[in-house]
């Protein structure tokens, strides 16, 4: 009897009025979880004697992850490439000896693989999710051509400043399947900035993946008190390529048209920088162009472990916006610049996500793997 | 010379005889070979692609077992898309979970596949389970209250056989101790005791036939609950009415066995629901409820005693009833918690329904003729009284019992 009554006890009802045995279940429960903090905190000693194991940085999420991998190939993008894929376009001179930069843009229906087995059926520019990476200098006159290969009508919504003939909104360069538009504008202010598509439904062609970094770099000669700042932001300078810097994205993914996520990433694949981290040379600086564009969720966030960062909010100025923090938010195209360095740490893997767990447990998350040199 | 003449004159008809067999085995052919052409047309010219329009096929999931052990937690589902599906991912709370699916690839249409999840579930508190196709659609499952799932040793076995036996056995045996004192009630008390019964059964009727389409719902749309429930009650009812009546209405212990039998079915069912609630954690059970589950079927003694009082049978008949109505809730006990699936059980209590309702049919004509005044016995007092206790006796005492 006195069994049965242990028995009757294990299946109480969940307002745990007899908690008798917390018997062999919760106990395993306990004690796998204890085993997860174990791997986990073994990361910096296997690290520091030198070679981490090959799989050293799934073990750090145990079995919370997604399962097989994403065929890059078939995507036509590999989001390992894309993080340090700059579309710098086409450079001419205007007969008044300014820069005239092409961009040209093609929107195209292609589903897409977003997490392993998973398609998701996307809007694109150029065929990729987030679109090209744009990447102009401050002063420069921009012309970018866009082609509309999709089924719906499209646009692309900078933002920048421009006139209202170039918006990217209905009835201002929002064209037809089939159609062409040449947006023009001068490329200011400086910063990181993004485009996506402004047809309607706005949350519909954004969430269906019509959108992208347009980072406008500083012209040093126009800010002669922070030009050495200016530089290291100007791509091609050689104090630029001393600079690690990243394109990065959050977004997520309606599978299921509820209104709600089923997967969350930054570039597009869920756990793709978990199981493939993004590799840093321990001792040069690393800078993030980061945007946020997911939908449905009112905000998103990037937390960087064991390490302190500048924040420069829109990346509209040269001096920080935030100093020394490990954590920002951003809403819905809210977009900002990350500068930190592992320079006086050890190598190993250091994790980035967002601090909304839900959204790491569902792919956006992944890892830099800092090492002393690059092979 | 006489045989040989009938053989003469039966001959010429022989030709005929054949030929007409030929003409129905050519109508019979011609039908089928009929089907076989419009299928081969349909497979090869396609004639209804101007229906596709490019939206992917149409997808189904259900869940059909849940079991929760110290590796984790173990879900058996069956597929009923109008293509072979494919899991691509599986969301536990909301997180991405290493799975692995046995037999692997894509599952065709009415399939099922087991899916491991290492997941440290939590004793007691509430988990869901999601699963992603290829094609961004999600099937989700919950497990109300995380349970270990019973499993298959002989400490497990024995415990679920004791609440059987006390939910089940016990009530029906201690109803039938009343017998010698219902022995030698008057006509009044007779109609009383029987109409208490069909009023025990209605009720069982009502609740089994709810409870079946209930689960119905729960299982895969392949197995069309609904029309099984009803399909499978109505041939209950028949076979058992068949059977029932070959050798005369029955009457006596005949009577008692076939209620006997309906309320083992019902029991039957409710062991299997039992069960599979308490493998898939979302029923708790203390001992008021088991003390409500054996006050709620001690009726069942009763109305099983009801149609022997006129005569007595042997003690071992009463033996062998008590195991025919209690017994099977053990029986359900153990499959629900091993091998479930909502399917089963609604096909269960649907057979069980039917019996029911044969035992209803059954115990109004024996009370009609034991009264000897026919349908006037239906609406005398004692009888009106008696449906009013069984019916009322029975719902109340399942307000202990509903959670």
């Amino acid at each position: 009897m006195a069994e049965v009554s242990m028995w009757f006890r294990e299946k109480i009802s969940r307002r745990g009025l007899l908690w008798g045995g917390l018997a062999a279940a919760g106990g395993s429960a306990i004690a796998g979880t204890a085993a997860g903090q174990s791997v986990h905190s073994g990361h910096g000693t296997t690290s520091a004697a030198g070679a981490a194991p090959p799989q050293a940085h799934l073990a750090a999420h145990r079995s919370m992850i997604t399962v097989g991998d994403v065929d890059n190939e078939r995507n036509g993008f590999d989001p390992s490439r894309m993080v340090t894929d700059w579309e710098t376009g086409s450079v001419s001179t205007l007969p008044d000896g300014r820069i005239l930069r092409t961009f040209e843009i093609e929107a195209v229906d292609k589903e897409i693989e977003i997490a392993p087995g998973i398609m998701f059926p996307a809007w694109t520019y150029n065929g990729r999710v987030p679109g090209p990476a744009l990447r102009a200098t401050e002063g420069e006159h921009l012309r970018i051509v866009f082609r509309n290969s999709g089924s719906h009508p499209h646009s692309m919504h900078f933002h920048g400043i421009h006139a209202a003939r170039m918006d990217g909104v209905p009835g201002a360069g929002l064209i037809g399947p089939g159609e062409e538009f040449v947006y023009e504008f001068d490329a200011r202010p400086f910063g990181c900035h993004l485009y996506h598509c402004h047809a309607l439904p706005l949350k519909r062609h954004i969430h269906k993946g019509m959108y992208g970094l347009f980072v406008i770099d500083p012209d040093p000669a126009r800010h002669p008190e922070l030009a050495d700042v200016a530089r290291s932001r100007l791509l091609g300078t050689p104090e630029n390529a001393e600079w690690q810097e990243f394109a990065m994205v959050m977004n997520g993914f309606d599978t299921n048209f509820d209104n709600g996520n089923e997967v969350y990433a930054v570039n597009t694949v869920a756990h793709a920088y978990m199981k493939r981290p993004i590799r840093i040379v321990r001792n040069r600086p690393v800078r993030i162009y980061l945007a946020n564009v997911v939908e449905f969720d009112p905000i998103n966030s990037f937390h960087l472990h064991a390490n302190f960062f500048d924040y420069f909010e829109q990346g509209t100025t040269l001096t920080p916006t935030l100093r020394t923090v490990d954590l920002i938010t951003q809403v819905q195209a809210q977009r900002g610049i990350l500068e930190f360095t592992y320079k006086d740490h050890e190598t190993g893997l250091y994790m980035f996500h967002p601090h909304q767990s839900e959204f790491t447990e569902l792919g956006w998350t992944g890892m830099f793997d800092v090492v002393e040199a690059v092979a | 010379m006489n045989e040989v003449s009938h053989i003469a004159a039966a001959d010429p008809t022989a030709p005929v005889g054949s030929g007409k067999s030929r003409a129905a085995l050519l109508w019979l052919i011609l039908p089928l070979a009929a089907l076989g052409l419009a299928i081969t047309w349909l497979l090869v010219s396609d004639p209804l692609r101007n229906f596709g329009n490019g939206a992917p096929p149409v997808e189904s999931l259900t869940f059909e077992r849940t079991i929760l052990s110290s590796d984790g937690i173990r879900v058996l589902v069956r597929a009923g898309g109008s293509e072979p599906m494919t899991i691509a991912q599986v969301q536990v709370d909301d997180a991405y979970w290493q799975f692995t699916q046995e037999p692997a690839g894509p599952l065709a249409r009415g399939a099922t596949a087991w899916i491991h999840l290492p997941f440290p579930w939590v004793l007691g508190e509430a988990h869901a389970i999601n699963i992603v196709t290829n094609t961004g659609a999600t099937f989700e499952h919950e497990i109300a209250v995380a349970v270990s799932t019973p499993t298959r040793d002989a400490g497990n076995l024995a415990s679920q056989a004791l609440l059987g036996v006390l939910v089940g056995l016990v009530p029906v045996a201690i109803g039938m101790m009343f017998y010698p004192a219902l022995r030698g009630v008057g006509r009044n008390g007779m109609n009383f005791l029987l109409a208490l019964t069909v009023g025990l059964l209605a009720f069982l009727l009502v609740d089994a036939t709810a409870e079946a389409f209930e689960l119905a719902v729960e299982s895969a749309a392949i197995f069309q609950g609904q029309a099984m429930v009803v399909l499978a009650a109505a041939a209950s009812f028949l076979l058992l009415m068949a059977a029932g009546r070959r050798d005369g209405v029955p009457t006596g212990l005949a009577l008692a066995t076939f209620i006997a039998l309906g309320i083992g079915l019902h029991n039957l069912g409710e062991g299997l629901a039992i069960g599979a609630a308490f493998a898939a954690g979302a029923a708790g059970l203390g001992t008021f409820l088991v003390l409500g589950f054996m006050l709620h079927n001690i009726t069942e003694g009763i109305g099983i005693s009801a149609p022997m009082l006129k005569k007595r049978p042997p003690l071992w008949a009463f033996v062998g009833l008590a195991l025919l109505a209690g017994g099977p809730a053990v029986v359900g006990l153990w499959i629900g918690s091993l091998a479930y699936a909502p399917q089963w059980s609604a096909l269960a209590l649907a057979v069980g329904a039917g019996a029911i309702l044969q035992v209803i049919v059954e115990v109004t004509a024996y009370l009609m003729r034991s009264d000897g005044r026919g349908q006037a016995a239906l609406t005398a007092p004692a009888t009106m009284a008696g449906l009013a206790a069984g019916v009322s006796f029975m719902y109340v005492t399942a307000m202990l019992v509903k959670v």
